[in-house]
């Protein structure tokens, strides 16, 4: 580490502020861009930033910074680094942080605090931060001393990024970056040595290895339950090749979609609460589940005591924590996935060498023969008739080119999009999945463009999410960033009015929001970006071209949408995963899911 | 808590050694996790170790034991903890101390010290018609000291919640 700093012309024991010693430690962490927004107390780290050849996204709303921070990540697999000040900045910095939290995304915030000596007393622009975020930050820190500084940035760096990623926080005192220091940037035993109770697990056990192949070739009906973090171990390629080897259906959770491909004979595409009717009985009917980076959420299981019920578990995962949490496992494997998997083909194939893998072809046939007769479907509109939210899925993912990110808000958009593209990549699904945040896809769409600039990225967004963070689409237009949004506008909150009708008796209670006010193309043009509407089925496909072939600023689409589509199949809340409503076209052929 | 003897040993409680690093709101976190996971909290004494970069938390959870678990690895979680360990109470010495002011005319003031002398306590203060008495020792014991202080009424106690360390091998090294 000496002879990088070294050779950025860094001398140890050079004397210089707080906060050029911040900016000086995030140059290098390798940070090229951050996302954030100044004020009092942080003001000095931004002066210092004007010399750093670190990129700055102005953002309008600090929770937006937050978000696009999520965004780059996501798609990168770096940190996302984002930096506000103090009070209501921290705060705005909340909902990214527990969404963050929730979804592992390795993240760092930067915020500025009131000078040391006014801690605590209620002063202009103070909040408890580090005590408001520690439940939703894998760690935090506040700052005390200028000296402090670099050990404390390369700690939450080191924290966020290994083991089960997370988001971190560095609450920064005024004066801790006016305060002059001694510049050292500290050697990785110094980082060790400062945090002897951090000591994560990346190799799995050989001996529950070894068991997990033992009862992998014995299973008759094996299901690999992929969750994300199968992504964030970049063990993509490592499940591939175990897919292929045994001939184990594999469905991706929400938060893995694209760690298997989507047109590979064996993915049954997403289990749960929306699922696929073959992903979620297969499931259900399995004998056992490989859970790979998977925690058990409610989404997936539905009912947890009627989940699966015939099912052995193997649990690889990072967090030990997760082991047990929610459903005991046979052959808990704490580990990083990709090295797990790999070991876990070698435990294969040594054991190949001399047994054979029970038969599962039969397995295979059931299995395919759900997804045969439970396609995704909707009903068409017909000519004319009002345009239908998945056509219009449909329709962008077929002309989306190769390798497009796709990023979604929350809500029946979400589903529909998870369930409706193709994703045959990893890295290129970015949503909100264990907070469910509304207002997600337009900074994290944002943040994913920043950290892939080489690939076109599309939000589908509701029009209630759309309308809680538009306005970082200002910072998109004057940043040059040139993302693509798709509002599927049905005047609803769309998911709560399914929610009303289907369990409230169709009573629906402030969920109508209205398709005209705002006016989405006068507004995006207002912002900055070019803004499409879109009313009939007829006009989609060129909506679509055109928006595509704009690449020097942010494009906004809005398709007026049916607002009575509902998301099929799906499993009411707290309910057992054995009573999934299917469509109600596929009602008659219920018998099949035996 | 509604239970005769609120200070004994139940099965559902556990008592959970934690070496932490010595910084602040380290407490703080500990505390939040568990008011976060929905865990309860029966007793908690805190201090440094020897080495000054190190503090002890000594807890006494209330669960059942499967839940246990799932707050060890919570517990484990949190960067400044370094480690954990669950002391079998029939593995372990477990010691705490009882500061009690207790209503005594002068006339029981002589039966009030000699109990204190049995039970090894001592006597702190003495005043009109109350006396304060310290006790130390086994939570079963202090239980039973309060037991018989309390027909002579209690004005008020106060206890500190367990430490404790796993007993020692007998056998021989090697």
């Amino acid at each position: 580490m000496t002879s990088k700093d070294h050779m950025r012309g860094h001398q140890a024991g050079e004397t210089i502020t707080g906060a050029q010693a911040l900016i000086r430690a995030l140059e290098m962490e390798n940070v090229d861009v951050m996302f954030g927004l100044p004020g009092g107390c942080i003001l000095p780290a931004y002066d210092p930033l004007i010399e750093s050849p670190i990129r700055h996204i102005l953002v309008r709303h600090e929770q937006g910074a937050g978000h696009m921070a999520e965004g780059y990540a996501h798609v990168t697999g770096r940190p996302g680094v984002a930096m506000v000040t103090s009070g209501p900045a921290a705060t705005n910095m909340v909902t990214p942080l527990c969404d963050a939290y929730m979804d592992s995304i390795p993240m760092v915030a930067i915020t500025g605090q009131v000078g040391t000596s006014a801690i605590g007393t209620d002063a202009f622009q103070e909040c408890d931060t580090v005590g408001i975020t520690r439940s939703i930050t894998k760690h935090n820190d506040l700052v005390m001393s200028a000296d402090d500084l670099p050990l404390a940035i390369r700690q939450a760096f080191h924290i966020a990024t290994t083991g089960r990623p997370g988001p971190t926080l560095v609450d920064i005192p005024k004066d801790v970056l006016t305060n002059s220091m001694k510049w050292h940037w500290p050697t990785d035993d110094e980082v060790a040595d400062s945090l002897p109770g951090y000591k994560p697990v990346s190799k799995g056990h050989p001996r529950m290895i070894k068991e997990a192949a033992q009862l992998i070739l014995k299973a008759q009906q094996p299901i690999l339950y992929v969750g994300g973090g199968v992504l964030k171990a970049r063990a993509a390629s490592a499940l591939r090749e175990l897919a292929e080897l045994t001939g184990i259906p594999v469905v991706t959770t929400l938060m893995a979609r694209g760690a298997f491909p989507d047109d590979h004979p064996l993915c049954l595409g997403m289990p749960g609460m929306h699922g696929t009717a073959a992903a979620v009985t297969a499931m259900q009917k399995s004998d056992l589940l490989i859970a790979l980076g998977s925690r058990f959420d409610d989404r997936v299981t539905g009912r947890v005591n009627s989940f699966a019920p015939h099912a052995k578990i193997i649990h690889v995962d990072i967090d030990p924590a997760e082991q047990g949490k929610v459903r005991k496992p046979d052959v808990p494997i704490v580990g990083d996935c990709r090295l797990v998997i790999e070991e876990m083909i070698k435990a294969i194939n040594d054991l190949l060498a001399e047994q054979k893998q029970v038969d599962i072809t039969p397995w295979r046939s059931r299995v395919s023969g759900w997804q045969e007769q439970f396609p995704l479907t909707y009903e068409p509109s017909e000519e004319g008739g009002v345009l239908k939210p998945q056509y219009c899925l449909e329709q962008l993912r077929d002309a989306a080119p190769e390798g497009t990110i796709l990023v979604s808000g929350v809500g029946q958009h979400q589903m529909w999009s998870s369930q409706y593209w193709k994703f045959n990549e990893p890295y290129t699904w970015v949503n909100s999945g264990g907070l469910g945040t509304m207002g997600f896809s337009v900074p994290a769409a944002i943040g994913a463009k920043v950290g892939r600039p080489d690939k076109t990225v599309w939000a589908v967004d509701g029009d209630g999410c759309f309308q809680m963070t538009a306005q970082e689409l200002v910072t998109a237009s004057l940043e040059r960033i040139p993302v693509k949004i798709a509002i599927l506008n049905n005047s609803y909150l769309g998911m709560v009015r399914q929610w009303q009708e289907m369990f409230y008796e169709e009573r629906y209670s402030e969920v109508y929001l209205s398709q005209d006010t705002p006016n989405y193309v006068k507004w995006a043009e207002a912002m900055g970006c070019v803004g499409i509407r879109v009313d009939d089925q007829s006009e989609v496909a060129s909506a679509i071209d055109k928006a595509n072939s704009i690449n020097d600023r942010p494009v906004v689409v809005d398709f007026r949408v049916d607002a009575g589509e509902k998301v099929f199949p799906m499993v009411a809340a707290g309910q057992s995963n054995d009573d999934l409503m299917l469509h109600p076209s596929q009602n008659s052929r219920r018998e099949f899911l035996r | 808590m509604n239970t005769a003897n609120p200070y004994g040993s139940t099965p559902t409680h556990h008592m959970l050694s934690v070496l932490v690093q010595n910084k602040p709101g380290v407490l703080a976190r500990v505390a939040s996790l568990f008011a976060r996971r929905g865990y309860n909290i029966f007793s908690l004494a805190v201090a440094p170790t020897d080495d000054p970069e190190f503090s002890r938390i000594s807890i006494v959870v209330d669960v059942e034991s499967a839940p246990l678990e799932q707050i060890v690895k919570q517990l484990f979680k949190l960067i400044e903890v370094v480690r954990i360990s669950e002391l079998d109470p029939r593995r372990s010495v477990e010691r705490e101390l009882m500061v009690a002011t207790v209503r005594v005319t002068p006339e029981q003031r002589g039966q009030v010290v000699e109990l204190a002398n049995i039970f090894e306590g001592k006597i702190l203060s003495v005043g009109q018609d109350a006396i304060i008495l310290s006790m130390d020792g086994s939570p079963e014991k202090l239980d039973d000291f309060s037991d018989l202080l309390r027909q002579y009424g209690i004005i008020e106690s106060q206890r500190t919640g367990r430490v404790a360390l796993p007993k020692l091998d007998r056998a021989a090294k090697n």
